[in-house]
């Protein structure tokens, strides 16, 4: 479904992607690790059309989406939820799940994933008539991964979904992104919380300062040596 | 001071603070969407103004239906700008801030000077007209027609632009670009084509303030200076960016030049209204309705 090939991004000057290749299939939950500033922020934007890359190619569906406006990307169904949410702070919830199913504005169902999204996140349905920006962290990672969910994308992309909620939610955090791809929804995942995430992906890749030093299926990932020690203490 | 003119003074205070409301909220929505103040916006002014006059002359219609028109066409004008200037000033790597000022002022400037050597120096007036000069009296209290019109106007416009805001889905998108127009892309909004609009919606703003000053004012080229300093003052009064602050804002403005006028003198009027302003800005910078 989404292809990325000899992927090369700099910003401000300076390599943050080099070389990067990767393939999501349908259906498919990837998840990208790595520390930070290895360049895994980078490349979701790249993708999502809001970092120009240097050098390669992203094919989504069999087309060619690099140098395609972030908008059309958006319009094409892949949904992005970046590292810092970006909502519409003072905007209602209602109007940003609202402005989340803008591209079918014109459309009768244009509300017809909202269903959805309440049983995946019942707190947004209490809070509609609140601002964006007071709601609590975990509230907002909600809310933002609701309106990626309302542009109705076939490729998810959520980047550090765990970062900034309470310990307890991120249980239910990981369970909902496996909801999500179980209602078709592929998942492009970048996470620091490598034990659940490799959970629920399928396959894994790992960052390092730019480029990928390990991939394979998550459980070849959970078993490699430098993993072990790196990663999950062992 | 007899009840008679201080109903006076504040009525006819309240209709010219609406036409300023008016010209100032072009130059807010603008800021608001994206943080860039219109230099220029003073002779987007006069441009409507000239071209009020032109199709007046060309024409021999009369002003009240030719507005639509000269709106019509400012909206024109501020889009074409934006994709031919000002696009391009944002693309700017380094020092941003500094290249859109002298940009918009730098395209104030030419705008001036096609104007001054085009069309001449000259001072024109459009002649008689359905409204022009004449005024209505109410009670004892005389409300000059042109103003009048222009009030209602302004209420009707106010109106339209809170319902389009409150009830649309361009209004949302308007706002969201407001909010953040980087993460517009996220839910499918193009953010240039939003600012395209807005720069549309500033210019036929000041495209119906001009269409109706045209009819009570002399049209000349530097017209727009004589207007642009209130309207300055207007949007940082009310807020920077917010469309109700520029309404207050032009209302309070207008009313306390009428007062300045009367009880100081017609030459002072102005000075009235910058002392509220550095009232203002010394002990509530972000303005009245600012969040800034």
């Amino acid at each position: 479904m989404l292809e990325v090939a000899g992927l090369t991004t700099t910003y401000e000057g300076l390599v943050a992607i080099s070389d990067v290749s990767l393939k999501v299939g349908k259906g498919e939950i990837v998840t990208v690790a790595g520390a930070n500033g290895a360049g895994k922020s980078t490349l979701l934007k790249t993708i999502a059309g809001m970092e120009q890359r240097q050098s390669g190619s992203i094919h989504f569906e069999g087309e060619r989406i690099d140098g395609v406006q972030p908008h059309l990307i958006t319009a094409r169904g892949i949904a992005f939820v970046p590292e810092n949410r970006r909502l519409f702070p003072r905007l209602s919830v209602r109007d940003n799940l609202r402005l989340g199913s803008f591209l079918f504005r014109k459309r009768p169902d244009r509300d017809a994933p909202l269903d959805g999204v309440f049983s995946l996140f019942p707190v947004l349905k209490e809070r509609l008539g609140q601002l964006a920006g007071t709601l609590s962290g975990g509230e907002q990672q909600m809310l933002a991964m609701g309106r990626a969910l309302m542009t109705r994308p076939k490729l998810l992309m959520l980047d550090e979904p765990s970062q900034g909620i309470m310990p307890k939610l991120v249980t239910e955090m990981f369970a909902a992104i496996k909801a999500i791809r179980q209602t078709g929804v592929t998942i492009l995942l970048v996470e620091q919380r490598l034990v659940e995430s490799l959970e629920i992906a399928d396959s894994a890749v790992v960052l390092q300062t730019g480029r990928i030093v390990l991939r394979g299926s998550a459980q070849e990932v959970r078993d490699h040596p430098d993993i072990r020690s790196a990663y999950l203490g062992a | 001071m007899s009840l008679e003119l201080l109903l006076q003074v504040l009525l006819s205070g309240l209709l010219m603070g609406m036409i300023y409301a008016l010209m100032a909220s072009g130059l807010s929505l603008i800021f608001g969407l994206m943080d860039v103040v219109n230099f220029a916006h003073g002779e987007f002014l006069m441009v409507a103004m000239y071209l009020m006059f032109g199709l007046v002359v060309l024409t021999g219609l009369d002003p009240l239906l030719l507005w639509p028109i000269v709106t019509v066409c400012l909206f024109a004008f501020g889009a074409a700008v934006y994709l031919g200037v000002v696009r391009h000033a944002l693309r700017a790597k380094t020092n941003r801030g500094m290249v859109q000022v002298f940009t918009t002022f730098g395209l104030g400037l030419v705008l001036m000077g096609l104007a001054q050597s085009l069309l001449s120096p000259d001072y024109r007036s459009i002649g008689d007209s359905w409204i022009g000069g004449k005024s209505v009296s109410l009670l004892g209290i005389y409300l000059p027609l042109p103003q009048l019109v222009g009030g209602i106007a302004s209420i009707a416009t106010f109106s339209i632009i809170w319902l389009m805001i409150t009830r649309t889905d361009f209004g949302k998108a308007l706002e969201a670009t407001r909010e953040d127009a980087g993460a517009v892309a996220l839910v499918g909004i193009n953010k240039d084509l939003i600012f395209t609009l807005g720069w549309g919606g500033g210019a036929a703003l000041v495209g119906l303030a001009g269409s109706i000053i045209a009819i009570f004012f002399y049209v000349y080229p530097s017209v727009g200076t004589s207007f642009i300093l209130i309207a300055f003052v207007t949007v940082a009064l009310g807020g920077f960016g917010s469309i109700y602050g520029a309404l207050a804002a032009g209302v309070i403005v207008g009313v306390v030049e009428a007062f300045s006028a009367v009880l100081l003198s017609p030459a002072l009027k102005s000075l009235g209204v910058y002392a509220v302003y550095l009232a203002v800005v010394v002990l509530r910078p972000r303005g009245l309705f600012g969040s800034m």
